[in-house]
C-alpha cells in the first residue's frame, strides 16, 4: 500500500483516474451487459451435477401403478368440488382417511387490503385439508411435503387425484423414513401461508387460522404439483420463490435426473433445452431462458406454492404439467413415478439439502451459472458509481475558485485530500481528526446552491446507491442488477449543466417504475406472448398492485424498496439536474 | 400447594358437576388432595438439601405390605404399569407358591391387541425372579440358573437398585393405539437406582453405561453429563424400598440411537430359553422390523418374594412391544396371524417356564361383531388395565389341548367390520418447534387433558440439550387461554459443555382443555470441533416426559349398568379410580446455525487475505502523520529573511 500513502505516486494514480473516469465507466457499464449476455453462452457455464451423495448414487425403482386409477380419483375430487361449490372438505377427509392417514383441517380467512383484480377475491375464508402419512418406525423428527392447490375453476384436479392416488400407494410401502405430509390448500398461495404459519406457528402476516392439530417435526423438502389435464407433453419445473429465493440446485437436479431416466420432457421456464448452442438461435435461446429467470426472481414474487416454503428453510419446488400441441404425450402413471422416485429419493436424504449451490442462475435446465460467476456483471456495474464518486471527491478537494467565497478560514489542506483514492470512511476519519476539511463543513454548513453543493449531494446519491444497490443484489441478484442497469447511466451522467428537458425525460424514461414497465413488455416478449401498449399498460398497474398485495399478504420485500429506498435515491438525482 | 387452595378449586369444580355425581366425585377428589399433599411433600423432601428419610436395608421387612400404604407407595412411584393380567389373574398362584417356591422361576406371556385402526399391538413379556442378594457384601453370587450372568455381574458391581432401559424405534402414536402397557421413548432411554451406599455415583453410571453398551451393543457409552439429568420427582423406584433421594439416580435419553437387528440379539440372549423354545421362536427379527412401532425394554427391580414381603427377590423383567401396521403388511386381507405376524406359529411352551400364557384383547368384540378369532378358546379373563377393564381370551401353552391336533397354534383374527377410531385417550401430549430462522425458537408443548369434567395433575420432564439456551423467562403455561401456574417447578440451569436444562413442573390439567407450555430459546454456535459428522441434519431433543395418575374410564363410568353389584359401584374403588399413566412426546429435531463445512480452506485463505491486506493498508493510512510539505526557498529569499529577522521585521 505504499502506492497509496505515498502522496506523489496516490497523486498520480488519482489523476489517471479522474482523468480516464468516463472512459472507464463507459468501458465498465459495457463489459457488464457484455458479461452478463455472455452467461448464457454454454462453454462459459457449468454443467449441473448432483451433489448431495445421498441422492446420487442411490438407486431407486418407480413403480407407480395406478395413474388411471388417480385420474379417476381426480374426476371424483372435480364432482365434489363442483357439488361443494369450493373445497370438498368432508370428501378429501374421508378419501385421505380411508388411504391410512392421519387427517387433519385448517381454517383461515384474510381480507386483503384491497380487492385482488386478478383473482377476483378481497375477502378469502378456506380450509386446508392435509393427511400425514406416518413412516413406520420413525420418530416424527422430519417430514417432506407433497402439495397441491385446489383452484376454484376447473384446474388442477388431475393433480389432487394423482397426490391422492401417490398416498394410497406410499401408504403400502415400508421404506419410508420421514413422514410424508399431502397437503390440499385451498386459495393457492393464501392457503399455503396460512398452513406454514400454523406449522411453524408464527403469524408475520396477520392471517387468521386455527392452530394445526398435527405435526411431524422439521419439513425437509417439499413439492408442489400443479397438473390440470390427463395427459401432459412435458413437466416445468418452477424454483423463483419468495423475494427471489432459489431452492438448492440439488433439487432441479433431482427433477432433471429423473425426467432424463423415465423420458420425460422437462423444461424451465417454459423453455425446451436446446442441443445447438454454437448457433445464433441457440444462444438467443438461452438468453431468453435466462432472462425470464432473471425477470421472475427480481419480481420477488413466489411463482408457485412453493415460493412460500423458502423462508422456511425448506427447498421446494414447483412441478407443473404443461399439454401443448406437441405429439408425444406422457401420461399420469408416468408422472406418478417421477414423483415417486423424487420422493423416494428425498427420502434417502440424511440431512438437509445443503452441499449444491444456493444462487445461480439457468439458461437450461442441465446448465447453470453460480454466484461466482455471475457477480462480477453486477461488480462492473457498481464500479462506475464507486468511480463516479472517486471523481467527485477529488473534485471537491481541489482547491477551487470556491475557497474564495467566504469560508476564508478554512485553508484547503493539500496532501490529505488531493489524492483520496480509499474508501471515503478513512476521509471523513481524517477529516474528522483534522477538523480543517472544507467538504465536511460544506455538508452541513455551506453548499446550497453553488457548485460543490450539487457535488456533494450527488456524492452522497452515489454512495447510497452502490451500497443499496450492493445489499440489494448480495440478496436477489437479479433484482440488483436490473436496477443497476437502469440506474446506474443516470446517477452516473447527472449534472445540473444538460440540458433540461432532454435528461428530465430520459430520467423519467430510466426511472424504477418505467424500469418495471419496460420489465413487463420484456417479459411478455420472452414468454412469446406478446402485447400491445394498452395492455402492456394494464399489465403494468397489474403488477405494481401485486407488488403491493405481496407485500402485505406475504412480506414480499420489492415493493418496500423499490418505494422506501430506491425512488427516494432516484429523487436525489432529480434533484441534482434541477439544481439552483 | 395449601390443602385449602385446592380443596377450594376443587369446590368450584364441583359446581358444575351434577349433583348425581357428586357424591363419588368428592370422593375421588378428597383422595386425589390427599394424595396430591403427601406426595408434593415428599417431593420437597427430596428436593432439599439433606434426604431425611433413613436409609433401610432392602432385604429386611419392608413395611409397605400394608394395603393402604403400599398403594400410596405405588402412587408416588409410578405404580405397577406392567403386567396387566398377572396380578388380577393369578394372585392365588402367587400366593399359595410363597413359602416353598423354587429360588428363581421364570414366566412369559404374549398379549394381542386388536386396533380399531386395523393394526394389530402385540407385546411380549418375559419375567425371570429369583431371590437372591445381589447387593449383600462379601457373599459373591457365582452360581446363575435362569438369571442372566452377564446382567447379575453389573447389578452386584455397580450396586444398582433399579434399572430400566428401552431402546424404540419408532414414536407410539397414542392417538391411534391408545396407552401402551410399557410407554418408551423414541431412541435409547436408561434410568438407574443405584443402592444408597454408593459413593460416588457419577463414576458408576459411567461404568455402568459403558458396560451396558457393550451388553445391548448399543451407543449408550455416548451417554454423559451432558444429556444426564437427576429428576426429582418424576421417576420413583418402581420396586421395593422408599428411597427419594434423587442423588441416587440417573436419567438419560438418546433420542437419536437407531434400533435393529444387533441390538434384539443380545436381547434375546437373555432369555431363559433363548429364542430356541416358547414365545421366544416368535421373535424373527425380518418380522419384528417390518412394523410400525419396535420397542423392547429390560427392567430389572426388587419385588417382595411372597404376599408377606419378608423377603425380597429381583425381578428381571424383558419386554418387546411391536405394532404392525395393516396396510404394508400387504394383498388387502383384513387379516392377522401368528405366521403372518412372525411368520411362525407357536408348537411348546419354553421348557424352563412356569407359565406361559397367550392372551387376545375382546373386549370390543363381545359376539364376535368385529372379527372372528380361532381356534376359539374357552377360557376368559378381565381384568382392569390402565384404568378400563378389558376382556382377554387365553392361550394356555403348557397345557397341550392348547395346540390342538396340528399340535401348533396359530391365532387367526380376521376382521369383519370397518375399522374405526379409537377412543380418544384421557391424556396425551404433543410436542413441536415454533419459528423459523436459526437465531431464536421456541419449543410448545401441548398436554390434552380429554376427560369430560376430572382436573388431573401432571407431571412434566423436560431436559433440554445446553446448546439450545432457553430463555427461562419466557416460560408460560396456558390452558383454557389463561395462565396456570404450576404448583411445583424444579428447574437446574444447563452449563456449556457440561450439562443440559432440566425442568420438572406440576401442573393441574383443567378438565377437557389443552394445555401448552412455551418456552424461548437460543441457538448456541458450537465450536468447530463440536459439529456432529452430518450437521445439516439437525441437533435432537429428547422427549419430554408426562406422569400422571390419569382417572380412569371405570371410575366415569358412575352410572354403570355393567354387571357389577350395586352395593360396590357407589364409591369408586382405589384402585380403579386412578392409574398411572407415562407420556412421551416426540423428540425435536433443531437446526443450529452450520458453517460450510465443505469450503474451510477457502475461507481461511480467504479470510487471512483480507484482513492481511485491508489490516495492513488501513493501518498505515489511519496511523501516518501527514505533514504539509515546504517548498525549498530560493537563496535571495533565504537571505532576506534572515536580515528581516535581524531587523524585527516579519518574513516574507
Amino acid at each position: 500500500m505504499g502506492l497509496l500513502s505515498d502522496p506523489n505516486r496516490r497523486k498520480a494514480l488519482t489523476t489517471l483516474l479522474t482523468r480516464l473516469n468516463t472512459p472507464i465507466c463507459v468501458v465498465c457499464y459495457l463489459a457488464g451487459i457484455a458479461w452478463f449476455m455472455g452467461l448464457a453462452f454454454e462453454p462459459f457455464t457449468l454443467r449441473t451435477y448432483m451433489s448431495e451423495n445421498a441422492m446420487g448414487s442411490t438407486m431407486v425403482e418407480e413403480r407407480f401403478p395406478a395413474g388411471e386409477r388417480a385420474l379417476a380419483t381426480g374426476r371424483e375430487f372435480a364432482g365434489h368440488k363442483r357439488k361443494a361449490g369450493g373445497m370438498p372438505v368432508d370428501w378429501l377427509v374421508k378419501t385421505m382417511q380411508d388411504r391410512g392417514l392421519e387427517v387433519f383441517t385448517q381454517s383461515f380467512s384474510r381480507t386483503l387490503p384491497f380487492p385482488d383484480e386478478n383473482k377476483e377475491r378481497y375477502m378469502v375464508r378456506g380450509i386446508n385439508v392435509y393427511g400425514i402419512l406416518r413412516a413406520p418406525r420413525a420418530p416424527r423428527t422430519e417430514a417432506l411435503v407433497l402439495s397441491a392447490p385446489c383452484s376454484p375453476d376447473n384446474s388442477n384436479n388431475q393433480a389432487v387425484g394423482l397426490l391422492l392416488g401417490l398416498a394410497q400407494y406410499f401408504r403400502n410401502q415400508i421404506y419410508w423414513a420421514k413422514d410424508i405430509i399431502f397437503l390440499v390448500n385451498e386459495h393457492d398461495l393464501i392457503g399455503m401461508q396460512a398452513w406454514l404459519e400454523g406449522y411453524h406457528h408464527t403469524n408475520i402476516s396477520g392471517m387468521d387460522y386455527t392452530p394445526l392439530q398435527g405435526r411431524a417435526g422439521s419439513i425437509q423438502a417439499a413439492l408442489s404439483l400443479e397438473l390440470s389435464s390427463d395427459v401432459i407433453t412435458s413437466l416445468d419445473l418452477i424454483l423463483e420463490g419468495l423475494n427471489g429465493q432459489l431452492p438448492n440446485l440439488d433439487l432441479a437436479n433431482l427433477f432433471h435426473a429423473f425426467c432424463q431416466k423415465i423420458g420425460v420432457m422437462c423444461t424451465i421456464q417454459g423453455k425446451l433445452q436446446r442441443s445447438d448452442w454454437d448457433t445464433a438461435e441457440g444462444y438467443t435461446h438461452a438468453v431468453q431462458t435466462m432472462m425470464l429467470m432473471v425477470l421472475k426472481q427480481a419480481s420477488g414474487r413466489p411463482w408457485g406454492d412453493h415460493g412460500l416454503f423458502l423462508r422456511y428453510h425448506i427447498e421446494a419446488a414447483t412441478v407443473r404439467g404443461v399439454n401443448s400441441f406437441r405429439q408425444y404425450k406422457t401420461d399420469t402413471t408416468t408422472v406418478g413415478r417421477l414423483l415417486e422416485g423424487m420422493f423416494r429419493k428425498l427420502n434417502n436424504l440424511l440431512e438437509r439439502l445443503h452441499q449444491s449451490y444456493f444462487f445461480y442462475l439457468m439458461p437450461s435446465l442441465s446448465r447453470f451459472v453460480s454466484i461466482g460467476y455471475y457477480m462480477p456483471a453486477f461488480g462492473l456495474l457498481a464500479t462506475i458509481l464507486l468511480l463516479r464518486a472517486l471523481d467527485l471527491w477529488v473534485q471537491l478537494g481541489t482547491p477551487t475558485e470556491v475557497t474564495e467565497d467566504g469560508v476564508g478560514e478554512v485553508e484547503p489542506v493539500s496532501i490529505n485530500n488531493q489524492g483520496s483514492f480509499d474508501s471515503p470512511l478513512t476521509h471523513i476519519y481524517i477529516d474528522l481528526y483534522s477538523k480543517r476539511h472544507s467538504t465536511f463543513q460544506m455538508l452541513f454548513i455551506s453548499g446550497e446552491g453553488t457548485e460543490q453543493g450539487w457535488r456533494v449531494l450527488k456524492l452522497v446519491a452515489l454512495l447510497y446507491l452502490a451500497v443499496l444497490l450492493g445489499c440489494t443484489a448480495l440478496i436477489n441478484f437479479s433484482l440488483g442488477f436490473i436496477l443497476a442497469i437502469t440506474l446506474v447511466p443516470v446517477a452516473a451522467c447527472v449534472t445540473p449543466h444538460l440540458p433540461k428537458a432532454v435528461s428530465a425525460l430520459a430520467m423519467v424514461l430510466l426511472s424504477p417504475g418505467c424500469t418495471i414497465l419496460y420489465c413487463v413488455f420484456i417479459f411478455q416478449e420472452l414468454q412469446e406472448a406478446p402485447v400491445s401498449l394498452s395492455e402492456g399498460w394494464m399489465l403494468f398497474l397489474s403488477v405494481i398492485s401485486q407488488g403491493i398485495l405481496d407485500h402485505s399478504l406475504f412480506g414480499s420485500l420489492v415493493y418496500p424498496l423499490l418505494a422506501l429506498l430506491v425512488y427516494p435515491c432516484w429523487l436525489l438525482l432529480w434533484n441534482i439536474l434541477f439544481w439552483k | 400447594m395449601g390443602l385449602g387452595q385446592t380443596l377450594c378449586a376443587c369446590l368450584k369444580g364441583l359446581n358444575v358437576i351434577a349433583l348425581r355425581k357428586a357424591c363419588a366425585v368428592l370422593m375421588v377428589v378428597l383422595v386425589q388432595i390427599l394424595r396430591s399433599h403427601w406426595s408434593l411433600r415428599r417431593l420437597s423432601l427430596g428436593g432439599g438439601a439433606e434426604d431425611v428419610e433413613k436409609p433401610n436395608d432392602v432385604t429386611g421387612p419392608v413395611s409397605s405390605s400394608e394395603p393402604g400404604q403400599s398403594e400410596s407407595a405405588a402412587v408416588s412411584s409410578g405404580g405397577p404399569v406392567a403386567a396387566p393380567v398377572s396380578e388380577a389373574d393369578e394372585p392365588a398362584e402367587a400366593a399359595a407358591g410363597g413359602a416353598v417356591s423354587p429360588p428363581d422361576q421364570c414366566d412369559e406371556e404374549l398379549v394381542l391387541r386388536p386396533l380399531r385402526s386395523g393394526d394389530i399391538y402385540a407385546s411380549f413379556q418375559f419375567r425371570t425372579q429369583w431371590d437372591t442378594d445381589f447387593l449383600h457384601h462379601g457373599k459373591k453370587v457365582s452360581h446363575y440358573r435362569l438369571f442372566p450372568k452377564s446382567l447379575g455381574q453389573v447389578l452386584s458391581k455397580f450396586s444398582v437398585r433399579e434399572l430400566h432401559i428401552s431402546f424404540t424405534q419408532g414414536y407410539w402414536r397414542t392417538m391411534q393405539w391408545g396407552q401402551p402397557f410399557i410407554p418408551s421413548p423414541p431412541g435409547a432411554e436408561l434410568w438407574v437406582w443405584f443402592h444408597n451406599t454408593v459413593e460416588d455415583v457419577d463414576g458408576n453410571w459411567k461404568e455402568l453405561v459403558n458396560v451396558l453398551s457393550g451388553i445391548f451393543c448399543a451407543s449408550l457409552n455416548f451417554i454423559d453429563s451432558t444429556n444426564t439429568v437427576q429428576p426429582s420427582a418424576s421417576f420413583k423406584p418402581l420396586g421395593l424400598g422408599n428411597v427419594t433421594d434423587h442423588r441416587f439416580l440417573r436419567y438419560a435419553t438418546l433420542p437419536r440411537e437407531i434400533v435393529c437387528t444387533e441390538n434384539l440379539t443380545p436381547w434375546k440372549k437373555l432369555l431363559p430359553c433363548g429364542s430356541k423354545a416358547g414365545l421366544a421362536v416368535l421373535l424373527k427379527s425380518e418380522k419384528l422390523f417390518h412394523s410400525s412401532f419396535h420397542s423392547q425394554a429390560v427392567h430389572i427391580r426388587p419385588v417382595c418374594k411372597d404376599w408377606q414381603c419378608t423377603s425380597t427377590a429381583w425381578e428381571l423383567r424383558q419386554t418387546l412391544n411391536v405394532v404392525f401396521d395393516i396396510y404394508t403388511s400387504g394383498q388387502g386381507k383384513k387379516e392377522w396371524s401368528l405366521f403372518k405376524m412372525f411368520s411362525r406359529t407357536l408348537t411348546e411352551a419354553c421348557p424352563l417356564a412356569s407359565s406361559s400364557k397367550v392372551y387376545v384383547d375382546v373386549t370390543d368384540n363381545p359376539e364376535g361383531e368385529l372379527f372372528d378369532l380361532s381356534p376359539v378358546t374357552p377360557l376368559l379373563s378381565t381384568a382392569v388395565v390402565l384404568g378400563d377393564r378389558r376382556t382377554y381370551s387365553v392361550y394356555d401353552l403348557t397345557k397341550k389341548e392348547t395346540f390342538g391336533q396340528l399340535r401348533s397354534l396359530n391365532l387367526v383374527l380376521r376382521w369383519k367390520g370397518e375399522s374405526g377410531d379409537m377412543l380418544r385417550p384421557l391424556l396425551h401430549a404433543e410436542r413441536y418447534v415454533a419459528g423459523f430462522g436459526l437465531q431464536t425458537g421456541e419449543i410448545h408443548t401441548l398436554i390434552y387433558n380429554n376427560h369430560p369434567y376430572r382436573a388431573f395433575p401432571v407431571l412434566l420432564l423436560d431436559s433440554v440439550p445446553w446448546y439450545l439456551r432457553l430463555y427461562i423467562h419466557t416460560l408460560t403455561v396456558t390452558s383454557k387461554t389463561r395462565e396456570n401456574k404450576p404448583s411445583y417447578i424444579h428447574y437446574q440451569p444447563s452449563k456449556d459443555r457440561l450439562r443440559p436444562h432440566l425442568l420438572e413442573m406440576l401442573v393441574q390439567l383443567p378438565p377437557h382443555s389443552v394445555t401448552e407450555v412455551t418456552v424461548q430459546f437460543e441457538r448456541a454456535l458450537l465450536k468447530w470441533t463440536e459439529y456432529t459428522p452430518d450437521p445439516n441434519h439437525g441437533f435432537y431433543v429428547g422427549s419430554s416426559v408426562i406422569s400422571a395418575l390419569v382417572p380412569s374410564v371405570v371410575a366415569m363410568d358412575t352410572n354403570s349398568t355393567q354387571e357389577r353389584p350395586l352395593f360396590s359401584s357407589f364409591f369408586p374403588t382405589k384402585e380403579e379410580s386412578s392409574y398411572f399413566v407415562r407420556v412421551y412426546t416426540e423428540p425435536l429435531l433443531v437446526n443450529l446455525p452450520t458453517p460450510d463445512f465443505s469450503m474451510p480452506y477457502n475461507v481461511i485463505c480467504l479470510t487471512c487475505t483480507v484482513v492481511a491486506v485491508g489490516y495492513g493498508s488501513f493501518y498505515n493510512l489511519l496511523t501516518r502523520t501527514f505533514q504539509v510539505e515546504e517548498p525549498s526557498q530560493s537563496l535571495a529569499k533565504r537571505l532576506a529573511n534572515v536580515i528581516r529577522r535581524i531587523r524585527g521585521v516579519p518574513l516574507l
